[in-house]
């Protein structure tokens, strides 16, 4: 099962290849058509896994010469994505994400960015989005925030500890 | 960080491979061919993501495998412009830091882009980060193993395929002469000379 939200139609450039024939687009001369392409680092964690799924139940009879090479990346691309925020992540959050950040007015590049990083400072949220002085006032990213680490669950351990301290002080000042 | 490209691209399945069902022997072989390879311009390629279109399948005279031309998506690791990335500093020279994703380790922070005012410890070989304060300058190590949030600002793409024969002249040089130099084919250029960029532990207000 893939989820097809990456897909939408792709410009055709030319490129002189002796082999393939590749329908790239190039990020440096058409920007707004290159980030039709863009994939999420969930949509690959999702990929992989199931790909390694795949590998491990069709048995273990492969001959391990030519899939070194795939075996190696495919480890090596887990092991990193594995420790970004997208490990918590499942298509409805990332759905939900996506519906709340229609109201922010922001390019599907910078979205992408705050899907991948669920930053959770300010600091952060300027790197993301390009101009954000002129484009947001501190209200705005403030609400920015709440709206990514509320709708984007992030390390549950953090959570819990977050909580605790918050009812701590709850109950000093009551 | 990850892109989707459409290629397309001829595949050749030896005879004693017709038993198993094409789609999964033409899968076999395209992950063998670009799995974990620099495409240049492209990047470097990860998976097969799926198989758009089959075309009909030939055998040429002298050959008993089959060719069949495949329209395929590939996921392709390319970051865009300006994009930020978070990395591991895997060493530091004269020429910078030098950090790795894990699958991806060509990537140099130039002097110039770290944050100012840089220096280069020689006896313990890092980069540091004189960051001011009213109290005095502090020493911000950028060690080994720690993990840097960077900007992508440039990337470079080199040709590695094999040149022809060397001419006679060159073939007649020293034997140390003819060992190429090993260029990685894609390389990218970070800076974190912006607040919030640099090593996590700077940033984090804990």
């Amino acid at each position: 099962m893939k989820t097809n939200a990456c897909v939408s139609s792709l410009a055709e450039v030319s490129l002189e290849s002796a082999e393939w024939k590749l329908k790239f687009i190039s990020a440096y001369f058409r920007r707004k058509d290159a980030n039709a392409a863009l994939l999420s680092n969930f949509e690959v964690f999702q990929l992989l896994t199931d790909l390694k799924q795949q590998r491990k139940e069709s048995g273990k009879n492969k001959q391990s010469s030519g899939q070194q090479n795939l075996n190696t990346i495919m480890y090596e691309t887990l092991k990193y994505i594995s420790k970004t925020p997208c490990r918590y992540q499942s298509p409805e959050t990332v759905r939900d994400f996506l519906i709340a950040m229609k109201g922010h007015k922001l390019t599907k590049a910078e979205k992408l960015q705050l899907l991948n990083h669920r930053p959770v400072t300010a600091v952060e949220i300027q790197l993301m989005v390009e101009e954000s002085e002129e484009r947001l006032t501190e209200e705005q990213i403030e609400s920015l925030l709440q709206t990514v680490t509320s709708i984007l669950p992030g390390d549950p351990e953090e959570q819990q500890r977050d909580s605790e301290m918050a009812t701590e002080d709850k109950g000093d000042q009551a | 960080m990850f892109v989707l490209v459409e290629m397309t691209d001829t595949v050749r399945i030896p005879p004693w491979q017709f038993e198993r069902k094409l789609n999964e022997s033409i899968a076999e072989e395209l992950n063998k061919k670009l799995a974990n390879k620099v495409v240049y311009n492209v990047g470097l390629c990860i998976c097969l993501y799926d198989i758009t279109k089959l075309e009909d399948s030939y055998i040429f005279p002298g050959d008993g495998a089959s060719h069949t031309k495949v329209h395929f998506r590939y996921v392709v690791f390319h970051p865009f412009l300006d994009e930020i990335l978070i990395g591991q500093i895997k060493s530091c020279s004269q020429d910078g830091v030098h950090v790795s994703i894990g699958f991806f380790d060509d990537i140099v922070i130039p002097p110039e882009s770290l944050q100012q005012p840089a220096k280069f410890d020689e006896a313990e070989q890092v980069w540091v980060w004189e960051y001011e304060t009213e109290e005095g300058a502090h020493d911000l190590y950028m060690d080994i193993g720690e993990e840097i949030r960077f900007r992508v600002v440039d990337e470079t793409f080199v040709d590695t395929s094999p040149t022809g024969p060397s001419s006679a002249e060159a073939s007649t040089s020293s034997a140390t002469e003819e060992v190429q130099k090993k260029e990685a084919p894609y390389t990218l250029v970070g800076s974190i000379s912006e607040p919030g960029l640099g090593l996590l532990s700077w940033w984090t207000n804990s």
